[in-house]
């Protein structure tokens, strides 16, 4: 598996691991990244992931992968005890936000955290027509989405000013390519680099 | 009788039986001055010896893991869903032994052999007997089957801890470990069933202080009821209603104490089956090997310290219904694991199997062994 295959926001993020870094991939699914991160950058890591098959698909592919909710933290993890976090489209699925965003912080010198952006154009479109969104990065019915918490670029910002999180990175993307110009209309997907204050 | 033509299964197992002449020094001080291994083995050890796998049992089942016998067609082995060719633990690439323990009913040396000393049986004079005397004995046998280092070693539940020992009795000889329905210790209310069942059996008129072997009596009063206890454990309460809900036996309630509820019927088989073939010393030993496990307590109760010397890449498995040794207790290992920057991944399976779980062949957890026995290098 090469990085050109993985999901944009997940090359992205592949391409801020340090090599050799102590991964943690928060919601890993399959383990793509992780494998990629092992096997192109020599990076070791666990992933954390709940679904079952996307557990089995972790153990396929030789990832390690713990089946444990991340909404009851990271217990398992001591502090400080891997250079990068990541939870890649994951965030907007947690119900205690602000509470694992600290948890990442404490076992994590730097944060990876990835989103679909609400403020996408099309969202404000669809949300302006009386509807509630639904896209390629969106790709759920109101009524079956995983998602309970969505926000904009300019919202996570909000949030991390609060958690005296530092934005140390941002990329904003859609269909893959970056966004500079009104990134929090333009672009459907974000990725942020944070540490602590 | 289907077996024999059964492609998946390892075909007739022969129980074979090693012999040591060495003295065994065991944690409890006492010395075994020779003892015998029963063990099976299913598959071939390849010529690089590299593709060896130890099963490790439980409480109440042998080293027949797999297979049956040739003279009894009917006797499955007790893990024979995941052990044969094309199973999740493939004998077509893996050596797979199965390995009884001392002290145990089924072949190995135990309370009913004789004690040399005496020219009778050991009876109540046979020592106490450790997880880390198994593994002991078990690295006997490895040398004797001439494997330096194991692909992997297996169990659930005793079967876990004893896995879990090999790593940190002898961390060179294991490269993967699987850990599955485990616990690093037993909880008090654990200790408190144990001791119940214990209890049971020493206060049957007819264990005669463990002596009873030449009185021609078998304390099966106490069995039965250790037994019981035992399976009230095993399972979860809502695999018990769902196996018994309040059936009624006869249809109507007896108002008398015959078996009136499905429950009942089960424990009070479950007993007597168990009564007839187990040995209540061989029980009471295993139940305090069970209690005295307890990795961290030369390290003052930190799990993390005590694993530190361990070496294998770990995969543990718990049930969600298991509440014998519930998913918190297999939690405890991951982190401490992790605390020594060890390889692990761990599954919580939502099993409703309880304890027993680990016995079944649920699709996640067959799967995902067959997928990590298949990741692992010969």
């Amino acid at each position: 598996m090469r990085a050109a295959h993985l999901r944009p926001d997940l090359a992205a993020i592949a391409q801020w691991v340090a090599p050799q870094a102590r991964v943690l991939d928060l919601g890993c699914g399959d383990g793509s990244l992780l494998r990629t991160l092992w096997q192109e950058r020599q990076a070791p890591g666990y992933g954390v992931e709940i679904d079952d098959a996307a557990v089995l698909d972790c153990v396929d592919n030789d990832v390690n992968v713990l089946q444990v909710d991340l909404e009851s933290g990271l217990s398992l993890f001591g502090d400080h005890t891997f250079d990068c976090v990541i939870l890649s489209e994951t965030l907007q699925t947690i119900h205690r936000t602000e509470f694992l965003m600290r948890e990442m912080l404490r076992v994590g010198r730097e944060v990876i955290v990835s989103f679909p952006n609400f403020g996408h154009w099309s969202a404000r479109l669809q949300v302006l027509a009386g509807r509630m969104p639904v896209s390629q990065t969106l790709p759920y019915e109101w009524y079956e989405t995983p998602n309970v918490h969505h926000c904009t670029t300019v919202d996570f910002e909000d949030l991390c000013r609060r958690l005296h999180v530092r934005i140390r990175e941002r990329l904003v993307l859609h269909e893959g390519k970056p966004v500079t110009w009104l990134p929090n209309l333009l672009g459907s997907v974000a990725v942020y680099r944070c540490t602590a204050g | 009788m289907n077996a024999p033509h059964d492609p998946s299964s390892v075909g007739a197992a022969v129980a074979q039986k090693a012999q040591f002449s060495e003295p065994l020094r065991l944690k409890g001080g006492a010395t075994l001055p020779a003892f015998e291994i029963a063990y099976e083995t299913y598959g071939e050890l390849n010529a690089a010896r590299t593709n060896a796998v130890l099963v490790c049992h439980a409480l109440n089942a042998s080293h027949h893991v797999a297979g049956y016998y040739a003279d009894q067609p009917d006797n499955l082995g007790w893990w024979d869903n995941l052990v044969g060719p094309g199973k999740p633990l493939d004998t077509r690439r893996f050596f797979v032994v199965g390995s009884n323990y001392i002290g145990s009913c089924f072949g190995s040396t135990g309370p009913a052999s004789v004690n040399p000393a005496t020219g009778k049986p050991w009876g109540a004079d046979f020592p106490v007997v450790t997880v880390e005397d198994w593994v002991e004995a078990q690295a006997r046998l490895a040398d004797h089957l001439g494997i330096e280092r194991f692909a992997a070693v297996i169990g659930g539940s005793l079967g876990a801890m004893q896995a879990l020992q090999w790593t940190l009795s002898y961390p060179e000889r294991i490269r993967h470990s699987i850990v599955i329905a485990a616990a690093a210790r037993l909880t008090p209310q654990n200790i408190a069933f144990n001791e119940v069942a214990r209890q049971a059996i020493m206060t049957d008129p007819d264990f005669h202080g463990g002596h009873y072997y030449d009185k021609g009596v078998v304390p099966v009063r106490g069995l039965r009821i250790a037994r019981m206890i035992g399976h009230i454990t095993y399972l979860s309460g809502e695999a018990m209603a769902e196996k018994f809900g309040r059936l009624l036996r006869r249809g109507t309630p007896g108002f008398d104490f015959d078996i009136d509820f499905e429950v009942e019927s089960y424990l009070r088989y479950q007993g007597d089956k168990f009564s007839s073939y187990f040995d209540a010393n061989t029980y009471l030993r295993i139940t305090k090997a069970l209690d005295y496990f307890d990795p961290a307590a030369d390290y003052g109760g930190n799990l993390s310290a005590a694993l530190a010397r361990a070496k294998a890449a770990f995969l543990l498995v718990s049930f969600k219904s298991d509440w014998r040794f519930p998913p918190p207790r297999s939690r405890e290992l991951v982190r401490a694991l992790l605390d020594n920057r060890r390889i692990v991944s761990y599954l919580e399976i939502d099993a409703p199997g309880g304890h027993d779980a680990f016995l079944l062949e649920d699709p996640r957890y067959h799967k995902a062994l067959a997928a990590y026995f298949g990741n692992i290098e010969l």
